[in-house]
């Protein structure tokens, strides 16, 4: 990797001022995805301002009817948190899911949705239990969150604090992993909460989507039938290697009926 | 049996230093004033290079210097040699191309070495290694060895037109063609044994150092053959005469074949210690090892076996396209002819069979031996033709097999491709397998599947593989251009502990244990009193390395052969010492014993007056008690076996499942159970990898898109089930333990039984074959495509 400035400030305010003082800073949470981009010469920044040392960005805490995980959950807490697993057991199965012990034992929440990779697994879970986004600055709402291909709403300066998930009736996450890389090629989060059914599709696309006709299928019956003969159009898709769009397609309804399944069940 | 002699499982006496992180790699060894190497590679699969500017390299912070082929060249330093010549079926020897270590006015391959920085650090040389300007004119570029031997494709080397090293066959075509002629059935297939990437664990590393005073250099580098590679780099590359050139290969986290062969960086770093005085290391980055390692199969093949209407074969035809890559790396040639055609015959009595290889160059990484090297790619059409001709004839592939297996009283059985099996026992082997299987009762477990939606399928594959490489005669008339014996040297100690030099190497496959059994069965002394020392040329004998299973049957053998000795000797002392007959003494249980007396010395007393000859009979004897042997094989090894593979398929995905996995395999006599066991679950891994999970990926431009473990699946625990194992053994007749080797024997069953499976279970829908990697999307849509066709008929 290239020379940069290392800081690891002990609160929000700091870490703030820290990134609006440096040339090309950049925040460092778990540093699953950086350390590699680093060590790859792929990203070359002035700073690197590493939020492991602020004690506001961590914790998990069941506040009224929503589960409120900081930042800095890492993936293996959330996976083994006793919170978790009772308000909503899909979330830490999800997390349980994700990379390798190595990776869950480093990576956080926040780092992920900031990152906003394609195949990225909490993306799903953000979007499919309509959960509310808060930075340093604001609260965001997941819809409104992910914009594109590693792109979020997230402006210049602003941290990602926590992630507000309503606690839902059922839900359950299903992911179909790449063999290699274990991200997702195609992940389905599906969720039944008093505002209606959400269905949130990640790896499939540039960015996580939602299937509104899912959606309203399972409104009206929530089972596996009800939706497998939904099917989204292949293009647009992500395509690789692993996975054509159209197999991915496919993949989003095989994923989202075992997701309802697994959710009713 | 004791404890810890021959066919005892004792555990590994190495891994205490290996789990506890003291083992000695090469990356963990830094000499003095050590320097940091880091190669620049071309980015491109194929381009000229017009220039290379190292001016801003040169002038970084920390850099000592950069070479280029101009400064190697400059030194009189020669091209990577080739160690097999092949002819072609005209008698013309293959197409043989410069292989420079750094490339001069072309690159051919993603990955090609251009030019070397050496740094006082690695993270200077890396940064010096982006400021070297390199003129490339990209060329078109060829991946795939099928298209690059079709009119038009871009070529490689204006010695090789159409890409073509060389256009090999053996067998009689005639004959072949008049037994298919009589034929009742002619099953055929259309198959590719994919391309891997091997994938060791400890990347490779080298450390070049010079000696001002001897003018000595030494190389410390990842190999699996020492003496090989000093042989190779001192004669042909650097011309360093052999007394002033030591090579030591300390523990190697791995080979499987990869490194076997003289790679660019260890000339590198080695002339580099000598021209800036200093000593020099490169390490291997993973991302280097993706596109720099030799990589392995890589065949396109048509097939065809012909049969009477009772299902006995009367001949096979083999018509297949390798892939060399984009050089010859060390034994490449060899791979895809005489330890590939040799083997088609398989477990059977084919009486006729004809192959022919053409191979061609690419714009790929060189490929050469990965475990089981040819023989896993002979196997898998083998077997693969024999399913699918067992389910056109409608009779069960077990059955099919027995029909055609060598008799068991048919040794030695000599083959219509020139090997001839010295034993082996395959209708056993198989019995067994099958019945730890529960293939009989396997109709129950696919219709319990079925109530669950998944396809569940069974495959067989059974397998002969030639090992014990080989007798040095044969390989030489076959195009080899070194021996193939081993060596090795018992130095026993004054007070009768022993250490014993081998040629062989240990990377993995726990040699200090199986060869300290040997030397404590044989002297009958306590298994802590042996050392076995390997890795060293200056050091141990001149001997051949470890590859094609060949350590215990040639290198063990080498060892017995110098116990002998040393026993020998032993007896002449004793004889003196209990003031008896030569011939009345017994060696036994590390005495010997005045036969039908109680009077004996300890092999320790004995060893103790060698080297302390007071009492000694010294005008008949030397002093001391170290003897050496070189053992040249008779015949190859003959290893042989049945696995069986049992999948379940799910319809949705095309997600396969492997949920059991029996294996009995014929080793020869074990020395080491628990060893041997471990070698047949590694192997069978990497077997499994190939069927379902690795696969390297070129895009049509020559670009590597399988360069990390993003994308290049390696398996994992948790693909794999708990495997039966088991062994039937039939004895080597040829050496003198009786032994055959396992350590290639996994990678080349599990392939083919894995691939039968997944194909039985989905032979329901009409599927006849799939190539390997059975990825998910590749079975997902093979299921779509024939249940469209099925739901239109």
């Amino acid at each position: 990797m290239y020379d940069f400035s290392y800081h690891k400030p002990s609160s929000l305010a700091e870490a703030a001022k820290a990134l609006g003082s440096a040339e090309d800073g950049k925040l460092m949470a778990g540093g699953m995805t950086l350390i590699p981009t680093l060590k790859q010469r792929l990203a070359r920044p002035s700073d690197v301002i590493d939020l492991g040392g602020i004690v506001e960005l961590k914790g998990i805490r069941r506040a009224g009817n929503a589960l409120v995980i900081g930042a800095m959950a890492r993936h293996a807490e959330v996976a083994h948190s006793d919170v978790v697993r009772s308000a909503i057991p899909a979330l830490a199965e999800l997390a349980e899911g994700i990379g390798d012990p190595q990776v869950r034992n480093r990576g956080t929440i926040g780092g992920s949705i900031a990152n906003a990779d394609p195949a990225a697994d909490y993306p799903a879970a953000v979007v499919g239990l309509g959960a509310t986004v808060e930075t340093n600055k604001r609260k965001i709402a997941a819809d409104d969150f992910f914009k594109g291909l590693f792109e979020t709403a997230l402006e210049d300066g602003e941290i990602v604090t926590a992630v507000s998930f309503p606690i839902p009736e059922k839900a359950a996450y299903m992911k179909f992993p790449n063999p290699a890389s274990r991200y997702a090629i195609v992940g389905a989060f599906v969720a039944k909460t008093g505002g209606g059914v959400r269905v949130a599709v990640t790896g499939a696309g540039p960015s996580v989507f939602r299937v509104a006709a899912m959606e309203q299928a399972l409104a009206k019956s929530f089972t596996p039938d009800a939706i497998k003969d939904i099917k989204v159009a292949a293009d647009g898709l992500n395509a690789d290697i692993h996975a054509s769009a159209e197999y991915r397609a496919h993949l989003v309804t095989v994923m989202a009926r075992r997701a309802v399944a697994a959710a009713a069940g | 049996m004791s404890e810890t002699g021959i066919g005892a499982a004792v555990r590994r006496k190495e891994d205490f230093r290996f789990l506890t992180g003291q083992g000695t790699y090469t990356d963990d060894i830094n000499r003095p004033g050590q320097l940091h190497a880091v190669i620049l590679r071309s980015p491109h699969a194929h381009a000229a290079i017009r220039g290379i500017d190292t001016a801003a390299a040169a002038a970084a912070a920390g850099v000592v210097a950069v070479f280029t082929a101009k400064d190697m060249a400059a030194d009189g330093v020669g091209g990577l040699p080739c160690g097999w010549q092949i002819h072609s079926k005209d008698g013309s020897p293959m197409i043989e191309p410069p292989h420079p270590a750094l490339a001069t006015d072309r690159v051919r391959h993603v990955g090609d070495p251009v030019a070397v920085v050496i740094a006082e650090t690695k993270a200077q040389a890396r940064e010096a290694a982006e400021l070297i300007a390199v003129d490339y004119q990209p060329l078109p570029a060829v991946a795939s060895a099928a298209e690059a031997q079709k009119p038009g494709a871009p070529q490689l080397f204006d010695a090789a037109p159409g890409n073509l090293c060389f256009d090999w066959h053996l067998g009689d075509k005639a004959q072949a063609d008049a037994a298919f002629a009589r034929a009742a059935h002619v099953a055929k297939l259309d198959i590719v044994n994919n391309r891997l990437i091997p994938n060791a664990m400890e990347p490779r590393a080298a450390i070049g150092e010079y000696d001002k005073a001897t003018g000595e250099y030494t190389l410390y580098t990842t190999s699996q053959n020492p003496h090989v590679i000093r042989l190779l780099m001192g004669a042909f590359v650097l011309h360093i005469p052999e007394h002033k050139l030591r090579v030591v290969a300390p523990d190697v986290g791995g080979g499987f074949g990869s490194k076997i062969y003289h790679y660019a960086e260890e000339a590198i770093v080695t002339w580099a210690a000598g021209k800036v005085r200093r000593p020099v290391k490169w390490t291997a980055d993973r991302s280097e090892s993706f596109m720099s390692d030799a990589h392995g199969r890589d065949h396109a093949t048509h097939a065809e076996l012909a049969l009477d209407k009772d299902g006995k074969f009367l001949g096979l035809k083999v018509s297949t396209i390798a892939n060399m890559g984009g050089y010859l790396s060390t034994f490449a040639p060899a791979i895809p002819t005489y330890l590939y055609a040799t083997l088609l015959a398989g477990t059977y009595t084919t009486p006729v069979i004809y192959c022919e290889v053409k191979a061609i160059f690419t714009n790929t990484v060189p490929v050469d031996a990965y475990r089981g090297a040819g023989r896993p790619e002979a196997t898998y059409i083998l077997e693969r033709l024999v399913d699918t001709a067992a389910r056109e004839m409608r009779i069960d592939p077990a059955e099919l097999r027995r029909r055609n297996f060598i008799p068991k009283d048919a040794y030695p059985y000599q083959t219509p491709v020139a090997l001839q099996y010295d034993s082996g026992d395959y209708f056993t082997t198989l019995d067994k397998a099958l019945a730890a299987a529960d293939y009989a009762g396997f109709a129950r477990r696919r219709d319990e599947a079925a109530r669950r939606g998944k396809l569940r399928g069974i495959g067989l594959a059974t397998y002969i593989e030639a090992c014990g490489i080989a007798p040095s005669a044969v390989a030489g008339s076959l195009g080899a251009r070194a021996g193939l014996y081993e060596a090795a040297e018992i130095r026993v100690h004054p007070t009768g502990s022993v250490t014993v030099f081998t040629g062989s190497h240990s990377h993995g496959q726990g040699h200090e244990t199986t060869f300290a059994q040997l030397v404590a069965d044989r002297l009958g002394i306590p298994i802590e009193n042996v050392e076995v020392s390997h890795g060293d040329t200056d050091k141990i004998p001149f001997g051949m390395g470890t590859y094609g299973s060949r350590s215990l049957a040639v290198g063990g053998s080498a060892i017995v052969k110098a116990l002998d000795k040393v026993v020998a000797k032993g007896r002449k002392i004793a004889a003196h010492l209990l003031e008896a007959a030569e011939a009345d003494i017994q060696f036994k249980d590390g005495k010997y014993v005045v036969e039908g007396t109680d009077r004996a010395k300890s092999f320790g007393e004995v060893a103790l007056t060698a080297y302390v000859p007071h009492n000694y009979p010294i005008e008949e004897l030397e002093p001391g008690l170290d003897e050496s042997a070189f053992y040249d094989p008779k015949n190859f090894t003959f290893p042989s076996g049945a696995h069986v593979a049992e999948v379940e398929i799910d319809r949705d995905t095309g997600i396969v499942e492997l949920v059991n996995f029996t294996a009995c395999d014929d080793f020869g006599r074990i020395i080491n159970p628990l060893i041997v066991e471990g070698q047949v679950h590694g192997g069978l891994v990497q077997g499994i990898g190939q069927a379902l999970l690795e696969n390297c990926v070129y895009d049509p431009e020559g670009q590597l898109l399988t360069g990390s473990y993003m994308d290049y699946c390696m398996p994992r625990a948790s693909d794999v089930p708990s495997f039966a194992v088991s062994t039937n053994t039939t004895l080597c007749t040829h050496n003198p333990l009786g032994v055959k080797g396992c350590g290639e024997a996994g990678a080349i069953g599990a392939p083919a039984a894995v691939m039968n499976a997944v194909l039985d279970a989905l032979s329901p829908l009409g599927i006849r074959h799939l190539d390997m990697p059975a990825s998910p999307e590749r079975v997902w849509r093979a299921i779509q495509q024939h249940s469209l066709a099925q739901a239109a008929e």
